[in-house]
């Protein structure tokens, strides 16, 4: 490696800078948004009722693997779940949403910035002078990113299944399912399609369908699936929060149905 | 005419500080403008490199209120009329003198890099076949002009000064380029991950932000050179199934 030049100017200090504009208020934004989203969801986990309604089931539940709804899959909450620890089935499955974001290139950026002030925004100083980067533990971990990634996909068919949940409606006339469309059912299919969307424009998925190829044009599907994904991939920023506000709004939808206070129009 | 007030930085790597200056500007006068006025008329010895004067040869690059930034391509009228303009010459380099930086570290690590290796010619006369689609993808990253704006705004260089363990957003375009290039046959991906330190970028797009020619750095060249380097060391399906295929 080139050796470093020497009289490099010095430091500036925690947030000096001669930038004139509002440098601040984009991490500010991102660290009330993201704090936000964490208090909620956490919140929101920890609670293990109001998350079904009907046919509905919130996101943060899905896919519900034990549990007292009729959503579970593998039946009641487990015997061998330790008493002590509280329970919830949302514990069992939000790791992996929740990693596959935590690891986001995007969020990445954003949040090292916004809460490790690391920068705190281009060309602002910084509060430390030592440097380890995504390349010493524990940051060195954030290249599992596309581990995540085959996980938010399989959760993407579950939950495009819970949308397909959500048309059929039981009849309190005759205890039959027939088909409906409400307002809860366009709520969950937007939270697909947005999830979808960011999902969908990941990097490390672009990378994988072909962005690791240096000629494209000898793969015509694989081009296809990359000229998709770059597609999504330039909206990344867009879709990582409007799938974000989308999700912790599906659940407050179904939780405020489940608890009486609104509710659930059916279109047809 | 309107007189514009500016603050330009003066000095060399013992010290220096801020100098007023007004100068008279015209319609459509860049930084750049402005200041060689100031040199012609007020400062004669001061030091500025400059060049093209169309944003083409990356000569003039300081740091405009704070930003890097070409001075020929900053207008004076996008900028805020109501405090002095700052220019300052760049952070992530040595100060020669005034606005002029030494930046020929950027050319001893561009000879660190692992050179174009093409594979053996695809026809006897020893020509290759190359699609437009695939040669399309690298031609981005032969816009740049090597200004040296996205390694002075990046703050492994500019705050951590890690000029000996990391090459810098410049020069991982340039990697990219040559990685992805359609006929090119060399693996440069042990390099990055240690030599050229790309786990030390945290993915802060200030690179991509500051690029004059809008390059988009990090999404284009800097996450999927970090994607290779996750295939290369630390995604043992990837491995298993280079294994499966005998590559």
């Amino acid at each position: 490696m080139a050796s470093a030049p020497t009289a490099l100017p010095v430091r500036r200090s925690f947030g000096e800078t001669m930038r004139r504009d509002a440098w601040w208020l984009q991490p500010a934004v991102v660290f009330l948004g993201l704090s936000a989203f964490i208090v909620y969801s956490t919140w929101a986990a920890f609670q293990g009722e109001h998350y079904t309604f009907g046919n509905y089931l919130s996101p943060f539940y899905s896919p519900e693997l034990f549990g007292d709804s009729g959503h579970a899959l593998l039946g009641p909450k487990p015997s061998w779940w330790f008493s002590w620890l509280p329970w919830s089935p949302a514990f069992l499955i939000l790791w992996a949403p929740g990693g596959f974001r935590l690891t986001c290139y995007y969020y990445r950026g954003a949040y090292y910035k916004a809460f490790w002030a690391d920068p705190p925004s281009c060309a602002v100083g910084e509060p430390r002078k030592s440097y380890l980067g995504e390349r010493h533990f524990p940051l060195i971990l954030q290249n599992v990113h596309r581990f995540f990634l085959y996980f938010a996909l399989i959760f993407l068919l579950i939950l495009s299944y819970d949308v397909w949940r959500a048309l059929w409606f039981v009849d309190p006339n005759t205890g039959e399912e027939v088909l409906g469309l409400g307002v809860g059912t366009l709520v969950l299919a937007m939270n697909v399609v947005l999830l979808g969307s960011y999902t969908l424009g990941c990097h490390s998925l672009r990378h994988l369908v072909g962005g690791r190829l240096n000629q494209l044009s000898r793969k015509p599907v694989q081009k296809s699936a990359y000229s998709c994904v770059t597609c999504l991939n330039k909206r990344h920023m867009m879709f990582a929060w409007m799938s974000l506000f989308w999700v912790g709004f599906s659940d407050v939808y179904v939780r405020l149905v489940s608890m009486g206070v609104w509710t659930d129009w059916r279109l047809f | 005419m309107k007189t514009a007030a500016f603050k330009i930085w003066r000095g060399d790597a013992s010290g220096g500080a801020f100098q007023d200056f007004q100068v008279d500007v015209k319609p459509g006068y860049v930084v750049l403008d402005a200041v060689r006025k100031i040199q012609a008329d007020e400062a004669h010895d001061m030091a500025v490199r400059w060049n093209c004067k169309a944003g083409r040869c990356g000569s003039c690059s300081a740091e405009v209120n704070g930003m890097p930034r070409l001075m020929c391509m900053t207008k004076l009228h996008d900028l805020p009329e109501d405090q002095p303009i700052t220019v300052e010459p760049l952070k992530a380099f040595p100060i020669v003198r005034d606005l002029v930086t030494d930046v020929s570290w950027n050319y001893e690590v561009k000879k660190r890099i692992k050179p174009f290796k093409p594979r053996a010619p695809d026809h006897e006369d020893g020509t290759w076949e190359m699609h437009q689609e695939d040669v399309d993808r690298v031609m981005e990253f032969r816009k740049c002009i090597e200004c040296f704006l996205c390694q002075d705004v990046c703050h492994v260089l500019r705050d951590h000064h890690k000029h000996e363990d990391f090459i810098g957003p410049r020069f991982f375009v340039y990697a990219a380029a040559l990685e992805m290039h359609p006929l090119d046959e060399e693996d440069r991906r042990d390099d990055l991950r240690q030599e050229h330190g790309i786990g030390y970028c945290n993915i802060t797009k200030c690179c991509t932000k500051v690029c004059p020619e809008g390059i988009t750095i990090t999404d284009n060249a800097i996450i999927p050179l970090k994607e290779r380097v996750v295939d290369r060391a630390y995604d043992p399906l990837a491995k298993l199934v280079q294994l499966v295929r005998g590559k």
